[in-house]
């Protein structure tokens, strides 16, 4: 009894991708930890998960996409005009409530992930290629919006810079938005047909349509999730570091896309869960907290950052061949 | 008789180019097997597809229970009853048998349209032990046999409760033991009042499991009627328009030098202690059970897998490749079993996928040389009977027969010296068959050594000059052609007793 018990442990850990990135995220907090002993501080894990927050956020988002076989690069440009977006509202009308300036940055993102979701859904072309031109046009809209000024903190009501930090039974508003949108997620990706269908044209298209799962509806309907994730980040960005500018949130798409691969998320679509891309989301997080208590320059800490996630990712892969390997064997034995 | 579940008139289906189906009349009934037959490329799988929804028809009606129906998609379909295991691999690796079998029509709670994996798990296990299968409804099919994955689609087709149920070439990837089990849910949905559809290209099969027969040629409606009024060659002949001679060319076996030698060659895991040989101009058929680990041979052979102990020689000296261009350099060239998944190019047109292997040979200065490529293409694609709108098309328009075909065209046209052939025939229409056959023959006649893999008896008795057999990954015998005997061939392919006559 016992001993079966052990054995399916042992299985669920080779069986879960999220295994593998928890031990891995024990080793590296190890020699962090013994570094500077302060890390693991009640203060510092707080401003690690405030940190991981938004890119948390941001990454779900981006899972949808690539679980459908897709990739969605025009995040940090939905990220940025919706930023500046709220931000400008905020500015022209200090009374506006906090929670319309967030669902205007849900609209944003919801209309430019429709805009994006229609050319790959309806207009058949590629993901990469539809994104990476939005990616540019979207990033020309801010600059349009925002006439090429940015808007600083003290242009802001403070209530809305300080709405991030302001607590709710210990936790911040921030680390709030957060959980829902993991928890919404998660119930969305397993226990919704919608959510389940996802899996099937990322895994098999062909079959899908076999058993009549609308592709079109699919395709477009993910592309509206990662824009409403990232149209919601990017509100969130604007409070949380107080000012809007254009240039905000570039090259942001590298983190979401690592944050997903990282998490065991299938490159190629039809396999990954909610809890392995926030993990591994997380472990970025620890990263780029760690490297400068480290006093490493920042040279190298974009590079042990790159090096660290190469690691995980091939070490992932022989995981798999090794699975791979010893099933057959077993297969051939019974 | 009773009246039909389904009728189908003067069904018409264009492809840009093609006319897939033309005026085809097909009448389903209750508790009847009727077989479906054709060529490859003869509308089968077409006429399927409309039938579950995932094409449309261009014109023609088809009515159920006297209605006539419109589906748009496969819901449609599977909502009035029809379902269907297609011939395209169609499973969701990374997902769970429970998954794949409710994908589509997930269990729910019926206020809160939560999806009830406790119910489908449950259910799962229901229909796994209609099946008489142990497997765990929590499994990943990537982890599962082609052929428990095959039973995985069986039991989503019971799943759905369905009054017509169609399987297209259900049988090309089983055992014999799991055809006899196949054969079994077959009679057994029969007796429960279903009407079920079976495509196959294995006479034998049809004859065995089927009532009625539709015969289609060219996506034209030829000729039906019940089974036990025909014979194979009436069969054959309505298919293709006349009679095959000879479904095995007439030989006279001659052997030149000795080309491969194989000596205890293992791979742990997969087989242990194989040894032969292989002379120019000689045909080695490798028989057994699917599963018995000739595959895993040949591509160790070829460089795709690694050997763990043995020695493989060519032409007297030791060879040890590390990768399949090493093989290739030397003449070798296999066809692989799995052709859909690994060997043809879905997304390239036929001729590319042919020259793909000769790109060297026919490119100037760098450049492809567009014409010649074409006249090769064409070359070889006729000798193997490719039918298609034309060569220019890509590969993912093609039947399944045909775009196996295409890979047999393109490993053919890069003259090895060694052809290694993973099941050639499989999923191939009678008549291309024998031209398989002719050209095999045919290559061995030029000096050519071949390792035919087969799983059919009577390919392997009237194609080889030597048979290897295998059980479980061990070299059960190794005849010569004098000795061939099928009987004890089976017995030595079941394991029941070792015979190494010539070493
Ligand atoms: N999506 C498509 N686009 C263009 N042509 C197609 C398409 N699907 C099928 N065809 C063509 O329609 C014809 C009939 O194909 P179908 O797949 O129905 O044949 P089949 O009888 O099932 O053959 P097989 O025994 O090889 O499976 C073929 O000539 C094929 O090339
Ligand atoms: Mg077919």
């Amino acid at each position: 009894m016992d001993k079966s018990k052990i054995k399916s442990l042992g299985k669920m850990i080779i069986d879960r991708r999220e295994a593998s990135l928890v031990i891995l995220l024990l080793v590296i907090l190890i020699p962090i930890q013994i570094r500077s002993p302060q890390f693991l501080s009640i203060t510092n894990i707080d401003r690690l998960l405030n940190d991981i927050s938004i890119l948390s956020i941001v990454a779900i988002g981006e899972f949808f996409v690539i679980l459908s076989n897709g990739i969605d690069l025009s995040v940090g440009s939905v990220i940025a005009f919706s930023g500046m977006a709220s931000g400008m509202l905020n500015e022209a009308y200090p009374g506006t409530p906090i929670f319309i300036i967030l669902l205007l940055g849900i609209a944003i993102g919801a209309v430019m992930g429709a805009v994006n979701g229609a050319l790959v859904a309806f207009g058949k072309i590629p993901p990469i290629i539809t994104t990476l031109g939005t990616m540019s046009i979207y990033r020309g809209f801010t600059f349009v919006l925002s006439k090429g000024t940015w808007v600083t903190a003290h242009e802001m009501t403070t209530k809305f810079i300080s709405f991030p930090r302001t607590r709710f039974l210990g936790i911040s508003a921030l680390i709030w938005m957060a959980l829902i949108i993991i928890a919404l997620s998660y119930y969305f990706i397993r226990f919704t047909r919608s959510g389940r269908e996802i899996y099937a044209i990322g895994g098999n298209a062909t079959a899908a349509q076999f058993v009549g799962v609308n592709e079109k509806k699919i395709r477009f309907l993910v592309f509206i999730l990662s824009g409403i994730s990232f149209g919601f980040a990017g509100s969130l960005w604007t409070a949380r570091y107080a000012s809007a500018v254009n240039e905000m949130a570039t090259g942001f798409e590298m983190q979401a896309v690592a944050a997903c691969v990282l998490g065991g998320v299938n490159f190629a679509g039809g396999a990954g869960a909610i809890p392995g891309v926030v993990l591994g989301a997380l472990f970025l997080g620890v990263l780029n907290n760690a490297l400068p208590v480290m006093y490493l320059s920042t040279f190298y800490q974009v590079l042990v950052q790159g090096l660290v996630v190469l690691i995980a990712l091939i070490i992932n892969t022989v995981v798999d061949q090794r699975k791979m390997k010893k099933l057959l064997s077993q297969r051939r034995a019974s | 008789m009773s009246e039909p579940i389904v009728t189908i008139r003067n069904l018409t289906k264009f492809f840009p180019g093609i006319k897939a189906l033309d005026n085809v009349h097909l009448n389903i009934r209750e508790g009847q097997v009727h077989a479906l037959i054709g060529e490859n490329g003869a509308g089968k799988s077409t006429l399927v597809k409309i039938l579950t929804g995932v094409y449309f028809p261009t014109g023609g009606e088809i009515t159920m229970e006297g209605k006539p129906i419109h589906f748009k998609n496969a819901l449609d379909s599977q909502d009035a009853g029809i379902v269907a295991i297609h011939q395209e691999a169609s499973m969701f690796l990374e997902l769970s048998v429970a998954e794949n079998i409710f994908m589509g029509h997930h269990l729910r709670n019926e206020r809160t349209k939560k999806i009830n994996w406790k119910k489908m798990k449950e259910e799962t296990e229901k229909l796994l032990k209609r099946l008489e299968l142990s497997i765990s409804p929590d499994t990943l099919v990537k982890n599962l046999s082609v052929a428990q994955r095959h039973m995985v689609e069986i039991a989503k087709a019971l799943s759905l409760n369905a009054k017509v149920v169609i399987m297209d070439e259900p049988t090309s990837a089983l055992t014999s033991r799991e055809v006899e089990d196949l054969y079994r849910i077959v009679r057994q949905l029969k007796s429960e009042g279903k009407a079920i559809i079976f495509i196959s290209h294995k006479f034998e099969e049809i004859f065995e499991i089927c009532d009625y027969f539709t015969v289609l040629r060219d996506g034209q409606y030829i000729n039906e009627g019940y089974l036990k009024d025909v014979t194979t060659d009436d069969i054959v002949k309505m298919m293709i328009g006349r009679s095959i001679e000879h479904m095995y060319p007439q030989r006279t076996p001659s052997s030149g030098k000795e080309v491969l030698k194989v000596e205890h060659l293992s791979q742990l895991g997969a087989f242990s202690d194989i040894s032969f040989s292989l002379h120019e101009g000689e045909i080695l058929g490798f028989f057994g059970l699917v599963g018995a680990g000739r595959s895993e041979v040949v591509r160790t052979i070829f460089g795709i897998d690694r050997k763990s102990g043995g020695e493989v020689y060519l032409d007297g000296s030791l060879f040890n490749p590390r990768h399949p261009s090493d093989a290739m350099a030397r003449g070798i060239a296999l066809v692989p079993e799995d052709r859909q998944q690994q060997g043809v190019i879905l997304e390239m047109s036929i001729s590319d996928n042919i020259t793909l292997p000769l790109l060297d040979s026919l490119c100037t200065r760098g450049f492809t040389n567009r014409k010649k490529e074409k006249e090769v293409a064409r070359n070889f694609g006729e000798k193997m009977e490719i039918k298609a709108a034309g060569y220019e098309v890509d590969a993912d328009t093609l039947s399944g027969g045909n775009q196996q075909k295409v890979v047999l065209a393109k490993w053919i046209a890069s003259g090895p010296r060694i052809l290694i052939l993973d099941e050639p025939t499989k999923g191939i229409d009678v008549a291309t068959k024998a031209a398989v056959h002719e050209f095999v023959a045919q290559a061995a006649k030029d000096g050519l050594c071949v390792i035919l893999v087969s799983s059919e008896l009577p390919e392997i008795l009237g194609m080889s000059d030597k048979v290897a057999v295998m059980h479980e990954g061990e070299l059960t015998a190794l005849f010569d052609r004098s000795e061939l005997d099928s009987e004890k061939i089976m017995r030595c392919a079941l394991g029941e007793y070792k015979e190494i006559v010539n070493g």
